[in-house]
């Protein structure tokens, strides 16, 4: 199947998942948040949902190799250096910022917050301006 | 709540892994593909976005209920309405990291499957991340707020 279509789907299935954790739940699938509650200091009070819900998004990788011989998961692309640098600089962007692509990119535009929309222009910006610098200025 | 709101996590976490997984999204390459203006660009992310916000819009508007969520007492939404420092800020460090890299917070975790140790290390240092914040805003603010009735989600 040509890539773009199956990049449709995964987004259609996104989509459905936060349809449902709304409609059952009442919360956002924002990864950074459900991740962030469980963290110290003063962890959220519901950490039972926030690890389910992490332990399915671990899970769907070993169900995808059950359905069709592969887990689709890449190689990372970055040295370890690198992606200590970046580790922290998503940790740091995505708690300060409220969300990430998931909790701003999906459900916040979806719910045509204006917080979210001008968040998603300023990260895909800064992340355009980042792969320019490193491989056009900076790498081979 | 809990064995419900249990079930609900495991449902919409593996959907939600499923979706990054076939869209290409847990693939680096992919993802700084699309970042790429000056070079290779690869748009994928565009239709995962596409489909992703069309269903949903859709679901958010004319699926869930508007009195209350049916295994929960109220919506928990975001409090903040305001485009502020911290915000723009912290989208901006995120989007340094997410072109060095190329995971986003989802794609890293589903990517925790794979075994590889170089992801271990981007998201614990992610996680790192996340405890100096949240260190350093103290416990004082509370980032959601539950809602009795959703009046605009």
């Amino acid at each position: 199947m040509h890539p773009f279509l199956l990049a449709v789907i995964g987004g259609v299935l996104i989509g459905i998942s936060a349809v449902l954790l709304m409609t059952l739940s009442g919360r956002i699938a924002g990864i950074s948040g459900i991740v962030g509650g469980l963290l110290p200091p003063a962890p959220a009070p519901d950490r039972s949902w926030r690890l389910a819900f992490i332990l399915g998004l671990v899970a769907a990788p070993a169900g995808l190799r059950v359905l069709t011989g592969d887990a689709l998961i890449g190689p990372p692309t970055a040295g370890i250096p690198a992606l200590v640098a970046a580790g922290l600089l998503v940790g740091i962007g995505t708690a300060l910022g409220s969300g990430c692509t998931s909790g701003h990119g999906i459900c916040g535009v979806s719910r045509l917050s204006s917080r979210s929309i001008v968040a998603v222009l300023v990260f895909i910006a800064t992340g355009m301006v980042t792969v320019f610098v490193t491989r056009h200025l900076i790498g081979a | 709540m809990t064995v419900r709101g249990i079930l609900a996590g495991l449902m919409t976490g593996f959907l939600f892994g499923l979706g990054l997984c076939l869209s290409g999204m847990t693939s680096p390459a992919v993802v700084q593909g699309f970042l790429d203006i000056g070079g290779a660009w690869n748009p994928a992310l565009v239709f995962v976005m596409a489909g992703g916000v069309a269903v949903t819009f859709l679901g958010y508007h004319f699926l869930v209920p508007k009195s209350r969520p049916l295994w929960g007492s109220a919506y928990v939404l975001p409090a903040a309405t305001r485009i502020d420092t911290p915000l723009l800020a912290g989208a901006a460090i995120f989007g340094v990291g997410w072109g060095l890299a190329g995971y986003c917070p989802g794609p890293a975790v589903v990517s925790l499957a794979s075994g590889r140790p170089s992801v271990f290390v981007f998201v614990l240092s992610m996680a790192a991340g996340m405890i100096l914040v949240r260190w350093m805003r103290g416990p004082s603010r509370a980032s959601m707020a539950p809602r009795a009735a959703e009046d605009n989600i």
